[in-house]
């Protein structure tokens, strides 16, 4: 199927970089964030949360909490209707456990009360009687014979045999005769890489308000990826229909995929019906590490064989992949996309997915790709060492391409990678000299990115502005881009157009916030929505001059007469056509509802110089460039932003980012100070090149590119790490121990 | 008659066959035909899949047409972050 939404045109806005309506107030502090919200007679929500990586709850004792007279509402698991679907079931159970705690931080008893110190006492007094379990934090003590049984009954059906009852999914993809290929391989590299669980590290903690009120009807104001989503979710669980429930997300400090689910919210509904009083929670950072959803780890064996001359022969590629103590999903795109930037004739990727007692992993940016990919671009690397190759030739020379049969299935269409391989190329970064104890890697990496469901509604106002609502919360600058589409099709100035973020009775639905879908999708419902405006416009202009509507054009914010029997009118501008409206057919607007499909993958090439400390093997990030397809930059300081912070958590993943579990399985790092993002001052000015290869998809060529930039960064610092001290690396973070431990096995 | 490419892991719902046919001419119909063709598949294919045609991903749409020629590859559904 062709896809032919996209015509080439000269733009006045697209492309320009236009002040972010938001701007103001979050730099004034007016904007209104998750904890932001209150309302009259409001509780305060507290969580017990379990000092246990596995245990049976034997008994639980409110009573004492119960007598507080500040305490106005107790629940626990048994207040949630069970045996709902194993996807919504898996929710809630992360969110308070049932029969028995699966990881450290599970949530037990939630309590609301008149004061947050009424309610911190309150959970003191809670008696919990645990049975404790033996545990399994990491992959290979969860995969283990004998290592103790995470959730009984969870097996997949399609888990061969020989693996555990922790194992939950397993897949397959690939295509072509393995043995052959690796036969015409002359060298053939198997290693075993490893990369550690890493949180998105919003730096807004999970927080909503919750109001039930006695008819039934509900309202919820949270910071979400997705207030749709929340709504379906909470109304399933707690059991109401969804027209009782609105949903109204609030700005958000960040999400990168963690705020796509719920972890609060059904809580604060069921303690605000219970107590009949709206009740406020929020979470604490400690509560976030623990008790939210971080990425996967990964341990994964990979196999590619090279001819000499740098043609990658056959690859394959075993994943294991751990999402917490319940099944998942991520090791699929990790399969699908571990091999997608080369055209292999011969290629195979597997994938299990083990429970441990950790937390239920979360979406975070291309959710299983990076970790794949790491692993895949490191022994590619490896390979180019062993024949003395530059890397970047040797990428140029297998990319995948239009025509090539990708490793997970499909045959790619006009695809930007080429592009991006050869602008790093010929930029002056790929040249430029290193100095002792540096050096450069490099990694190419691969999104899918898709549309959804989206709604759009655009109002023309009686005086000439328009108003757009979309359904989107704006994590990435959407407002501006959005309010952008809508002027340029519309041929109105940018500051003429508001756009604004509706709660879930407002709008038709909206997918969640992800898969680098809202200026794809909510772009293409704007632009459509303006489309129909436009339409209306012409027909009221039409009725004005008396003339047929199909004799009236639309060019640069005015209708025009056209055509042979149009007469001779003065073009009428939006305007003008705004301030009659009431007098010619009332009100002008127009929407757009879609499922947008035909999102365009995306590919990305990172470059990274680096300076390893031989004495303390601690790694400093000199220089760093991002190249990408954008397919079109509505806004070039957003799609920037969005390589350079991919970039950045990257390179937080990559040298320093790790969940850290003890013997007792308890998370040893819930906090910033122990858990390491990178901050301004660890990382370079990171510089961007951006491509526009027109996804064919968009009316304006729109690719989604929130999330392909965190998928090079692992094996582009890795590689260079590995290439400065001589040793390949092979887990991740590579954090200043590890290196200096490489340094030293390797006698350098 | 439609060629679908079937992902390594579903292909003991299909026999081993990598590649099956169905009678179909939208993205419904094939998922219609292949469950009712082998049954083995129509758990993953309730949980929700995409299909790639002709190199388009598309995860929902029921009416997107398929031709005898497509290339069709069923797929896992797909997320992101």
């Amino acid at each position: 199927m062709a896809l032919d939404e996209y015509q080439k045109r000269d733009f006045k806005i697209i492309g320009t970089r236009q002040p972010r309506p938001d701007g103001i107030d979050k730099v004034t502090g007016r904007a209104l964030y998750g904890a932001d919200i209150t309302a009259p007679g409001m509780l305060y929500a507290a969580m017990l949360r379990a000092p246990h990586a596995h245990a049976n709850i034997k008994s639980i004792d409110t009573s004492r909490a119960e007598a507080m007279s500040e305490v106005k509402a107790v629940v626990t698991a048994a207040d949630f209707v069970q045996g709902l679907g194993d996807d919504t079931q898996d929710v809630i159970d992360a969110c308070i456990a049932r029969d028995k705690v699966l990881y450290d931080g599970h949530g037990v008893v939630a309590i609301a009360a008149t004061s947050r110190a009424a309610a911190r006492r309150a959970l003191k007094l809670i008696q919990v009687e645990y049975e404790v379990l033996p545990h399994a934090v990491e992959i290979d003590d969860a995969l283990a014979a004998g290592a103790p049984v995470i959730q009984a009954g969870r097996r997949g059906n399609k888990v061969p045999k020989g693996y555990n009852d922790n194992c939950t999914n397993w897949c397959e993809f690939g295509h072509g005769d393995l043995d052959a290929g690796f036969a015409k391989a002359d060298k053939i590299i198997s290693r075993s890489f490893r990369t550690a669980a890493t949180h998105q590290g919003y730096i807004e903690p999970h927080a909503c308000l919750a109001s039930m009120g006695p008819d039934g009807q509900g309202d919820l104001w949270c910071c979400t990826q997705g207030q749709y989503f929340v709504r379906t979710l909470c109304a399933e669980i707690i059991g109401m229909e969804e027209s009782r429930l609105r949903v109204t997300s609030s700005e958000i400090g960040g999400g990168f995929g963690g705020k796509t689910t719920v972890f609060i919210e059904p809580i604060a509904l069921m303690l605000s019906k219970k107590a009949g009083r709206p009740v406020k929670m929020t979470m604490s950072r400690d509560e976030v590490f623990k008790a939210t959803g971080p990425t996967v780890s990964s341990v994964t064996d990979v196999r590619i064989g090279m001819t000499r001359d740098g043609r990658i022969t056959a690859g394959e590629a075993f994943l294991r992949y751990q999402g917490g103590a319940f099944p998942c999903l991520t090791i699929f795109p990790g399969a699908q996309s571990a091999f997608a930037v080369y055209d292999l004739s011969a290629v195979r990727t597997r994938a299990v997915n083990v429970m441990t007692n950790r937390p239920r992993q979360a979406a975070y940016r291309a959710p299983g790709a990076p970790m794949a990919i790491y692993a895949v671009e490191s022994v590619v690397d490896e390979l180019c060492q062993e024949f003395g190759l530059d890397p970047l030739e040797v990428r140029l020379l297998n990319a995948a391409s239009k025509g090539t049969k990708s490793s997970y299935g499909p045959t790619f269409d006009d695809i930007g990678l080429l592009a991006t391989l050869k602008a790093a190329k010929a930029h002056p970064h790929y040249t430029a000299p290193l100095g002792p104890n540096q050096g450069r890697g490099l990694s190419c990496g691969f999104w899918f990115n898709f549309g959804g469901n989206t709604s759009v509604s655009l109002n023309v106002n009686f005086d000439g502005t328009i108003g757009v609502t979309e359904g989107n919360p704006d994590i990435g600058g959407s407002r501006v881009s959005i309010s952008m589409m809508a002027a340029e099709e519309l041929g109105v100035p940018y500051d003429k157009v508001r756009t604004i973020v509706a709660d879930t009775n407002s709008l038709g639905h909206n997918d969640v916030t992800d898969g680098s879908r809202v200026t794809f999708a909510v772009g293409l419902a704007t632009i459509k929505a303006a489309r129909a405006a436009i339409g209306e416009m012409c027909r009221r202009a039409a009725r004005v001059w008396d003339i047929d509507e199909d004799a009236v054009i639309w060019e640069d914010g005015h209708a025009k007469p056209a055509g042979p029997n149009a007469g001779s009118h003065q073009p009428m501008s939006l305007a003008e056509i705004a301030r009659q409206s009431p007098n010619t057919g009332g009100p002008i607007s127009g929407h757009h509802e879609v499922n947008a499909e035909g999102a365009g993958v995306s590919f990305g090439v990172h470059l990274c110089d680096l300076e390893v400390d031989p004495e303390t093997g601690f790694t400093t990030i000199l220089r760093y460039t991002v190249f990408q397809d954008a397919g079109r930059a509505i806004h070039p300081d957003f799609v920037e932003g969005q390589m350079q912070g991919g970039a950045a958590q990257g390179i937080g993943w990559a040298l320093n980012e790790e969940y850290i579990y003890g013997k007792d399985g308890r998370l040893q790092n819930a906090g910033f100070l122990d858990y390491r993002i990178p901050v301004a001052s660890d990382l370079p000015k990171i510089d961007t090149v951006i491509l526009e290869i027109p996804n064919p998809g968009h009316p304006y060529g729109v690719r989604g590119v929130g999330e392909t930039s965190i998928v090079p960064p692992l094996a582009a610092i890795s590689n260079a790490v590995s290439r400065t001290i001589g040793v390949r690396m092979q887990e991740l973070p590579m954090s200043p121990p590890k290196i200096l431990a490489a340094i030293k096995s390797a006698g350098n | 008659m439609v060629k679908v490419s079937i992902w390594g892991s579903l292909r003991s719902a299909t026999d081993g066959m990598a590649e099956v046919e169905v009678k179909a001419k939208n993205f419904r119909e094939v998922l219609e035909a292949l469950k009712r063709d082998y049954p083995g598949l129509g758990p993953e294919i309730d949980r929700g899949v995409s299909l790639a045609i002709d190199g388009v991903i598309i995860r929902e749409s029921w009416f997107t047409p398929v031709q005898a020629d497509s290339e069709v590859i069923l797929m896992p559904y797909m997320q992101g972050g």
